[in-house]
């Protein structure tokens, strides 16, 4: 009568693991890249946040960008919209690129990058003004349109676009805080894609909202995609499975995986990113 | 599984760190118990495959008795495991290679349990062949050739257990690229048994029996391989399920 | 539970021993503990209230005081005189065209028609004529400004001349406190005479005397009489010098907030400036109302005591306040409204007006009005630019020499006269009053702002 071995090589020792990452492992390179980032640096002061980081972002697509925390991923996604200029210490070298034009050149106004590339807040934060007002500012800053009824459109298309119209079509002159949290952060993606942009950056955004909220933020996401490339970053795995369909894994700073959001979550290459994904650290 | 490098630790990594432990150590204990039950299941079917045979060759009543019993405590575990994945599924939501751990796990105690219905087979056909008149110098020979088709599909489901339990892909591999062998034995035996009925129409239902007995072997070969399928789907993450040959050296390639 | 709490209140008149205090379960232990920390709760609570109500009742003691002893000066006694404009008395000739006699009743005695009406009406009761110092007292019962409202009387009606007329004249102010202070008639008292008593009996009952609600406080500037005395000039000259206050620190103060807040960079030459800023704070207002003088007045050569001198003064004081004031309600805007009017695409300048400012606005105003209400009460600063100086006329405009009210007040309270005490009192219920209404603005504009 045989008995078997129930000996396994790996998860009984206590067997320190080192891994070294030396390059990303993955598919980093899209063909139709919206945004493309090649050896990207972020310092803040002297301490090095993003060590040389390479990707392409797919336009029309959802990327997410997954890690522990502090590893970098909130940090990169404000370098792409430039919002890491309004911190004094902070400094970013590396070539990145919107439609292949660099934005980080000097003569680039951050004010026009932030019009074409949007952003979305892990807190829903909008202006203490009335929901029509807190769409329409974007469309007046920028200039977009002189006449009421231009105004109108824009407004109601965003609301629409955001799911939100329906709720609020007969209080437009309501303050925009007091909707509820999930409504108030669906009222802030309208605000950013009433400026029209083409890449929407999002900071977990659904990290502040209860299961309800979350799933229509995500539903919205993928409807989204169809005429935005949208990137965001996120700490629940499960929502960068649901929503993405390229998934990044950032591990202190340094990017270690990228794919498929299907193959990374059934069969990362990594050990580093596998650890990551079942749990077994980070 | 184990691709790991002893390099310079990255700044930041800890000595303390279990890299191969799950941060919830109740999940950690889950899976534990999920191998372990699936290896005395495994463990339980070799056995059942094993008496089952012997049973045959030895025209043993008792054992045959023994075997067709046992037959509950296999499709107890069958269920019992399958409830344990089914509630890890739903309470952890197991990514990666914990997610391929648990999928093969659901569809190997399917074939496991295949294995011991057929043992059961055995079982029943031993009762029987020894309860009939079975000569044993005519029978002798498909008896002999029924030995040894039973002595490597017995062999071959221990290497194919020991494999599941040290996840080794390469001995895996091996099993499947010779499944073929047992087909080809299992061939032989048919055609053995087929002339034997011709030659002796007397012989005709013992020689269905046995040929019954030959064709559970055959079937506890296939689930043995698909085993081995799973094996390989779990470490490596490529499904090489009805992969040709040369598609399956294509794929282990990558 | 109630039984833990009985023995627990028993057993804490004496401290837990350690053998004690290991046998006893968690809640028994809290429970131990309960009565006194409920005590101490009690204790504070009342201490607070009793606190509260010390403080309320202060106020109300001196709210009160002030209003009692303004209240006299609210009222005034006019007396009802039959007076004859006799035009030998007044040496004018009544003959002559019309415009020459116009132009003689500006010059006209009216002195004389005044002491002369006076005498007839009050004959000696000794059937002689009245003594020099009779004269002199009846004459000093009425107002000095008595003869200029018998003039204002007939230049109104120039047909009265050489005809008695019934006027209604003021008071002294020595015979205004004898009156209010409630002596009985006829006996001397204060600054009064038997005499001067017994005539004011008489008019008392022959009813001429009426008390008046005194207009002229508001209506008149600042005068060596007290019963003249008003506090127009120096209200005005308040409001003239708030102005330029306002003008000149309000935006002055939230533009250099907002640069210190938003555009300038932090190093050390920024936090060198807000060090001294925060101690300008701190400097006693006199030392500006000589900074005022040295430089303001003879470097620069505006005019001495004019409310723009003194509303650049009071600037210089107001202005640190206003800067670190509106500086923490800036601060206290929440990030992340700034990030998402930067992400949106919004330049520096269109995030600080858009959002910053109007999110700020409230505290913005509530500095504002603590460093006004400051400038409000400024005696000192202004008395150092000349502001003491007794003004007579009305300001107009604010290069005008004014005078202030928190100086008027000082001027009244230093004077002798018992009627200048009311007076005083009174000018500080319209300080207070003033206060109050430029309270009551800010926080109707504060809640404008809070609404939005």
């Amino acid at each position: 009568m045989n008995t078997i071995d129930l000996k396994q090589n790996d998860s009984s020792q206590v067997e320190l693991k080192q891994i070294e990452l030396t390059e990303t492992v993955g598919n980093i390179y899209a063909d139709d890249a919206k945004m493309s980032i090649r050896n990207a640096d972020v310092f803040y002061g002297k301490k090095q946040a993003i060590h040389n980081v390479s990707l392409d972002l797919a336009k029309n697509q959802v990327t997410a960008l997954i890690g522990p925390s502090g590893c970098g991923k909130s940090t990169f996604l404000r370098c792409l919209n430039r919002m890491n200029d309004t911190i004094d210490i902070c400094r970013t070298t590396g070539q990145l690129t919107l439609d292949g034009e660099d934005i980080y050149a000097k003569d680039l106004d951050p004010v026009l990058l932030r019009a074409r590339v949007g952003m979305v807040f892990q807190k829903p934060n909008p202006f203490p003004k009335s929901i029509y007002d807190n769409i329409a500012y974007g469309a007046r800053i920028h200039g977009l349109t002189n006449n009421k009824v231009e105004l109108d459109e824009i407004v109601e298309t965003s609301l629409q676009k955001a799911g939100l119209f329906n709720e609020v079509k007969d209080r437009l002159k309501d303050p925009g805080t007091g909707l509820s949290g999930g409504q108030q952060q669906r009222l802030c993606i309208a605000r950013t894609i009433a400026v029209s942009p083409e890449v929407i950056l999002m900071d977990e955004p659904a990290s502040a909202l209860d299961p309800i909220a979350t799933a229509i933020i995500e539903e919205l996401i993928d409807e989204l995609k169809e005429k935005y490339t949208i990137v965001i970053v996120t700490h629940s795995m499960q929502q960068a499975a649901r929503v993405s369909q390229h998934t990044a894994y950032f591990h202190m700073g340094k990017l270690v995986e990228m794919g498929k959001t299907e193959n990374i979550f059934t069969r990362p290459s990594h050990k580093l990113t596998e650890n990551y994904i079942t749990g077994r650290f980070g | 599984m184990t691709t790991s490098k002893k390099t310079n630790t990255p700044s930041g990594f800890t000595t303390k760190l279990h890299l191969d432990k799950h941060i919830s150590r109740r999940f950690n204990e889950e899976l534990e118990q999920i191998r372990t039950l699936v290896m005395n299941m495994g463990s339980l079917v070799e056995k059942q495959v094993n008496d089952g045979l012997s049973a045959v060759l030895n025209a043993d009543e008792k054992l045959a008795a023994k075997v067709i019993e046992r037959d509950q405590d296999v499709n107890t575990m069958e269920l019992e495991i399958d409830e344990y994945c089914t509630q890890i599924l739903a309470r952890r939501q197991p990514a990666a290679s914990d997610l391929r751990l648990i999928v093969s796990v659901i569809k190997s105690i399917t074939d496991l349990e295949r294995m011991g219905d057929e043992a059961v087979k055995f079982g029943r056909n031993a009762i029987k062949l020894a309860r009939g008149s079975f000569a044993e110098e005519e029978g002798a020979r498909p008896l002999v050739e029924l030995r040894h088709l039973g002595q490597h599909v017995c062999e071959t489901l221990r290497k194919a257990l020991i494999a599941y339990a040290q996840m080794d892909v390469q001995a895996a591999l091996e099993i499947i690229r010779n499944d073929n062998i047992i087909d080809e034995e299992f061939d032989n035996i048919s055609r053995l048994l087929v002339t034997k009925m011709m030659e002796n129409p007397r012989e005709i239902k013992n020689a269905l029996r046995v040929t019954w007995c030959a064709r559970a072997l055959e079937r506890i070969g296939d689930h043995t391989t698909n085993l081995c399928e799973y094996i390989v789907y779990l470490v490596e993450g490529k499904d090489v399920r009805h992969s040709t040959l040369e598609q399956l050296s294509e794929t282990m390639k990558e | 539970m109630i039984n833990i709490i009985k023995d627990a209140t028993r057993i804490s008149k004496t401290p837990l021993t350690t053998t004690q205090s290991t046998k006893l379960s968690t809640t028994e232990k809290v429970a131990l503990s309960l009565k006194k920390r409920h005590q101490k709760e009690k204790r504070f609570i009342r201490t607070g209230f009793f606190a509260v109500i010390f403080g309320f009742m202060l106020v109300v003691v001196l709210i009160s005081d002030i209003t009692s002893k303004a209240l006299p000066a609210f009222h005034q006694h006019w007396v009802k005189l039959d007076v004859n404009y006799q035009s030998d008395w007044l040496s004018v000739d009544s003959d002559t065209t019309q415009t020459v006699f116009i132009e003689q009743l500006q010059t006209a005695n009216y002195r004389k028609v005044l002491k002369n009406s006076l005498y007839d009406m009050f004959p000696s009761s000794d059937g002689k004529k009245l003594s020099r110092k009779d004269k002199r007292q009846l004459f000093k019962l009425f107002s000095t400004n008595a003869e200029f409202t018998l003039k204002n009387e007939l230049i109104v009606t120039p047909t009265q001349i050489n005809k008695s007329v019934t006027i209604w004249l003021r008071l002294d102010d020595d015979v205004d406190s004898y009156l209010k202070e409630d002596f009985p008639i006829g006996e001397a008292g204060l600054r009064i005479s038997k005499q001067q008593a017994q005539w004011l009996a008489q008019l008392t009952s022959e009813q001429r005397i009426e008390s008046r609600f005194n207009f002229s406080f508001f209506t008149a500037s600042d005068s060596r009489e007290p019963e003249l005395a008003g506090i127009k000039g120096a209200l005005m000259g308040t409001l003239l010098t708030l102005f330029v206050t306002l003008l000149l620190s309000f935006p002055l103060g939230v533009a250099g907030a907002l640069y210190l807040e938003e555009f300038a960079p932090k190093n050390r030459w920024t936090d060198l400036i807000e060090i001294n800023i925060n101690n300008l704070a701190a400097v006693p207002s006199i030392v500006f109302g000589l900074l005022g003088l040295a430089v303001i007045i003879n470097i620069f050569g505006l005019p001495r005591s004019a409310p723009l001198v003194g509303g650049i003064v009071l600037t210089l004081m107001t202005m640190p306040t206003i800067i670190i004031a509106s500086r923490a309600a800036i601060k206290a805007v929440s990030p992340s409204i700034r990030e998402a009017a930067l992400g949106l695409g919004a330049s520096k300048m269109q995030v600080t007006f858009s959002h910053v400012l109007p999110q700020a606005m409230p505290g913005i105003i509530t500095g504002a009005i603590i460093g006004i209400a400051q400038a409000l009460g400024e005696t000192a600063p202004l008395l150092m630019i000349g502001m003491v100086a007794f003004i007579v006329d009305v300001p107009t405009s604010i290069v005008d020499s004014a005078t202030v009210l928190p100086v008027q007040i000082f001027l009244w309270a230093d004077s002798p006269e018992r009627a200048f005490l009311a007076k005083t009192s009174a000018a500080i219920l319209v300080l207070l009053s003033l206060l109050l209404v430029i309270n009551i603005t800010a926080t109707v504009l504060r809640s404008k702002f809070e609404k939005k």
